[in-house]
């Protein structure tokens, strides 16, 4: 497994990050001595073994649908500095 | 003033108007205020919020926990009070709603106080990863050493409290037992799903518990007997009745079987922690539980890899939804999409979180996902399997909650992220199995204290706060 300065930009890219130089520099090696420890797993035999996503089976969480009081929009807006007419006032999207 | 009141005798004096809980509040927020500019257990104090409760408690003093002053780790969301779990990218975050597990406690007459000091969103083993410019919680015992983490705040609060106190924690790895340990106090973590996670602002969805942290069985028992059940608006909660614990504790120990477990009192354990751990064994002995030797291997060698790998894998994406638009730190709306959001989470996420949604992030991306996240995922079920064989032979398992006891900060600032990760040997196991877990305090070294951990199958917290019972 090489990991390279351009993965991690690829990888920091992709998660919404930035890194500064000197953050890659200390990063590349601490996260090359983390991958190869951790890679340690694929030496368990997994043969037929299904993937655990959840400690204990989760059970049948479906609900009636029924409306209920929810939060109104001013308490929805009410701690963001970026608003307008009512609504969220994001980035550019295009 | 409640002097050395315990919880129990506290509870009782004020349902019956012999002490004054608002009188109470004021006195412990003045000492709370006065011990955090040493110790840094508290990211804000609930001043007027306690106060209001303290008023309506005072007219009528009912509930199980009426008048008792209850601290939250920062993670866990309280209406109205600065909730940044930790984080500079949520500073300013005053929810508009109560976690259901603080609206559990304040309808049972609990009184809010502050939220505690934590690792950034959970993510560290000794409190040392905090948010960007906030504090590093001290030791109460030590200030040269770790509260430990994540719950460090919580840990060292109780620890600290002359006052009868409850601290509600939050453990996704080892975040309740480390602290628990390191600061000699009595941390539960219950079953996966037993207690709602509504209102916790999640670390890694598939791992994360919240519990009480006390200083003693009875504490754990009656916070939890509040705390859990099912809810709603939690769609991993369980949807078993809670038991009764408070009865529970009351009950003999010497029917119950413990196993020992073997690789934990192997190499890389503290020689001294581990003799501490074998003479309260032998004290369960003289109380009559039987005691054999129980082998996990899997865990022993995989569960920090499998452990890390999904925690980290779940953290890149739930921590996604910070971008500094909808609550939390904001920055000037400038560039597009990715470059604004971009912007906000490189300035105000720590070191340790960027580190750990990098490695997340590439261990779900395609090419690497089968061999890290899922090949974590399938390991994670034999994990589970091997602890479910051990409880067909044994109700509790035993083994040190830490390898060490804690250290001090310059001993931490050399290690590597990976030395930290590996210190999250001996609690990483139960935490991928959602078993319960209670770090006891039974010893020390050096004059720290020594934690051991009982562990019990699935909805046994029963069974492992009998075992926490015989110690305080």
């Amino acid at each position: 497994m090489e990991l390279t300065k351009d993965t991690i930009k690829h990888v920091a890219q992709v998660a919404r990050l930035e890194l500064t130089t000197e953050e890659i520099a200390k990063f590349l090696p601490q996260l090359k001595d983390i991958l190869e420890a951790f890679s340690d797993i694929a030496k368990v035999d997994t043969n037929n073994v299904p993937p655990s996503f959840q400690p204990v089976p989760l059970q049948d969480a479906v609900r009636d649908d029924e409306p209920k009081p929810c939060l109104t929009q001013d308490q929805a807006l009410s701690l963001t500095e970026h608003k307008q007419d009512g609504y969220f006032k994001g980035p550019k999207i295009i | 003033m409640s002097g050395s009141m315990n919880v129990k005798q506290f509870i009782d004096e004020v349902g019956k108007k012999k002490i004054d809980p608002l009188i109470h509040i004021k006195t412990a927020l003045q000492e709370v205020k006065k011990a955090n500019k040493e110790f840094h257990f508290m990211n804000i104090i609930a001043d007027e919020q306690a106060i209001k409760q303290a008023e309506v408690i005072k007219k009528n003093p009912k509930g199980k926990l009426a008048g008792l002053p209850v601290s939250i780790k920062d993670c866990i969301v309280v209406k109205g009070l600065e909730s940044k779990a930790g984080s500079a990218i949520l500073e300013g975050y005053k929810p508009v709603y109560d976690a259901t597990v603080v609206q559990r406690l304040k309808d049972e007459g609990a009184i809010i106080i502050g939220k505690t000091a934590q690792d950034a969103f959970g993510f560290g083993t000794f409190s040392v990863n905090v948010g960007n410019n906030m504090e590093i919680p001290l030791n109460p015992i030590d200030k040269e050493r770790s509260c430990g983490g994540s719950s460090g705040g919580s840990g060292a609060i109780t620890k600290w409290a002359s006052f009868p106190h409850i601290s509600i924690g939050e453990s996704t790895g080892g975040s309740i037992a480390a602290p628990a340990a390191f600061c000699g106090v009595f941390g539960l973590c219950p079953t996966y799903g037993r207690v709602s996670r509504y209102g916790l602002m999640d670390y890694a969805s598939s791992l994360d518990k919240i519990g009480p942290m006390a200083s003693s069985s009875y504490d754990l028992a009656l916070s939890l007997s509040v705390i859990a059940g099912h809810d709603p608006n939690d769609a991993t909660s369980l949807k078993e009745p809670a038991d009764d614990y408070l009865a529970a504790i009351k009950k003999e120990v010497n029917g119950l079987k413990v196993g020992i477990i073997k690789e934990s009192f192997g190499e890389g354990i503290d020689p001294q922690v581990s003799k501490e751990v074998k003479k309260a064994i032998e004290v369960l002995k003289k109380k009559g539980l039987g005691a054999k030797e129980i082998s996990l291997p899997l865990v022993a060698k995989y569960g920090v890899s499998c452990y890390y790998l999904i925690a980290m894998s779940e953290a890149s994406t739930n921590l996604a939804k910070y971008c500094g638009m909808r609550y939390g730190r904001h920055e000037k709306l400038e560039g597009n999409f990715n470059e604004y959001f971009t912007k906000v989470r490189s300035k105000h996420f720590n070191q340790e979180t960027k580190r750990r949604i990098i490695i997340g992030t590439f261990a779900r991306m395609a090419g690497y996902r089968d061999a890290y996240y899922i090949k974590a995922a399938k390991v994670r079920t034999k994990i589970i399997s091997e602890y479910k064989a051990a409880f067909k032979e044994v109700d509790v398992l035993i083994s040190p909650t830490m390898p060490i006891i804690s250290p001090k900060f310059d001993d931490i600032k050399k290690l590597t992220p990976l030395q930290n990760y590996m210190m999250d040997i001996m609690t990483v196991g139960p935490n991928l199995a959602g078993l319960p877990h209670c770090s006891i305090p039974i010893g020390n070294v050096e004059g720290m204290p020594v934690g051991m951990m009982a562990i019990g199958d699935h909805l046994e917290e029963k069974k492992v706060l009998q075992v926490a019972s015989v110690f305080g």
